[in-house]
């Protein structure tokens, strides 16, 4: 398990981190999840690889301690605040800084957009992978790639950031 | 910006145009890979738009490399969950599993040197039983019954990876114990017993060697005790 914990929890804090947005709760998620892995491993079946197994563990532990927060601790002004905690564009686009304002632009995608981008970018995890993390049919997790991109497009538009392409 | 062309954002996108972002990744197997290649090398807008999620892969690796890693207080409460579970028999995950789970959790590179050293191996064993062959051969007929007198001997020639056992320093956290491991190129395969961790390296050292590397290993910031297994 130490070995595991070791290889895998950097990780697996991340993509809990930028789905919940709280370090605490991310830190408690990763407790929670390799918990899991110790007392369910006689489940794991070995048809993926071990990385995508605890990735759809935290998944499903992250929402389900978001769902905790909106339920007890947030109204519903709250809860907003915490679906866009990044700058507003025209703060964005004071940055200047192209790459600050793509990072600032990934961070303001919706919950949904995020998660996807991570998965394909940062965990570099194949389509067939994602679709089994995020519980969705390949063909769902192409186009809900292309359309979190066309979001970030948006998003980098209206903060007046052009790179050269369209 | 983005690799989004007005005709993209109006149209729904090609088969090719949604597999870049896994291309830039390089996780797509090897028949896509070569679909998105060859539809690179004969449009430039396409390219164009690949150039740009390049950039997009790159911005998301840097935001999720500048967050961080948890504190020591994760593993400490994980394990202290670990000590209150009930004990649990052991082999309750099947064989299969276990092997699939142990080459899953290696890197490739890992992987990589496993099996370079397993063909090693296998290559030195045939060698040395190919030189014992030769060397027992007669030109005349000998019966399968017939002893040299003399017993054969084999050596694998691959020694076991070292081991070393190691205590940490009360303040080092986990981020800063991965990133020792990683550069030592080992692995915790022991429980602590009084507050030392069994590991293991990923290549076998002479006595020598591991007596070095653990003497560098004894001036880390991190390390208390770095002695040689038993």
């Amino acid at each position: 398990m130490q070995v595991l914990y070791g290889r895998h929890h950097v990780r697996v804090y991340r993509f809990g981190l930028r789905l919940v947005r709280d370090e605490q709760t991310a830190e408690d998620l990763i407790s929670e999840v390799f918990l899991d892995v110790w007392r369910q491993a006689g489940k794991f079946e070995g048809r993926s690889a071990v990385s995508t197994w605890l990735l759809a563990i935290t998944r499903f532990k992250a929402l389900s301690a978001l769902r905790r927060r909106k339920d007890f601790e947030l109204d519903d002004e709250a809860a907003n605040a915490i679906e866009d905690q990044s700058d507003d564009p025209e703060t964005v686009v004071q940055k200047k800084d192209t790459s600050e304002a793509l990072r600032e632009c990934l961070t303001g995608l919706s919950a949904d957009h995020r998660e996807i981008v991570d998965l394909v970018y940062y965990h570099e995890k194949s389509v067939e992978e994602v679709a089994e993390i995020v519980g969705i049919p390949e063909n769902t997790v192409k186009t809900r790639l292309f359309y979190a991109r066309k979001k970030l497009a948006e998003l980098l538009k209206a903060a007046g950031v052009e790179r050269g392409w369209p | 910006m983005m690799a989004l062309s007005k005709k993209m954002l109006e149209q729904e996108p090609s088969e090719i145009e949604m597999l870049l972002p896994w291309h830039a990744a390089g996780t797509l197997n090897a028949r896509d890979a070569r679909r998105v290649e060859e539809a690179l090398a004969s449009d430039p807008e396409l390219a164009k738009q690949y150039a740009v999620i390049r950039g997009e892969y790159e911005e998301t690796i840097h935001l999720n490399e500048s967050l961080g890693a948890p504190s020591a207080r994760a593993m400490q409460k994980l394990f202290a969950a670990i000590d209150a579970e009930p004990a649990r028999t052991t082999g309750a995950l099947p064989l299969s599993a276990r092997v699939a789970t142990f080459f899953s959790s290696l890197s490739p590179r890992t992987l990589a040197w496993s099996a370079s050293l397993g063909a090693i191996a296998l290559l030195l064993q045939a060698g040395i039983i190919g030189a014992v062959l030769m060397k027992t051969q007669t030109a005349t007929f000998q019966t399968a019954s017939l002893s040299t007198g003399t017993p054969v001997t084999r050596e694998l020639g691959i020694a076991a990876p070292s081991r070393a056992l190691v205590r940490f320093s009360p303040e080092a956290r986990v981020a800063d114990i991965t990133a020792l491991l990683d550069s030592y190129q080992a692995s915790i395969i022991g429980d602590a017993k009084g507050g030392m961790f069994r590991l293991q390296f990923d290549k076998a050292m002479s006595q020598e060697e591991l007596t070095a590397l653990l003497g560098r290993m004894q001036r880390e910031k991190f390390v208390n005790l770095a002695v040689a297994a038993p």
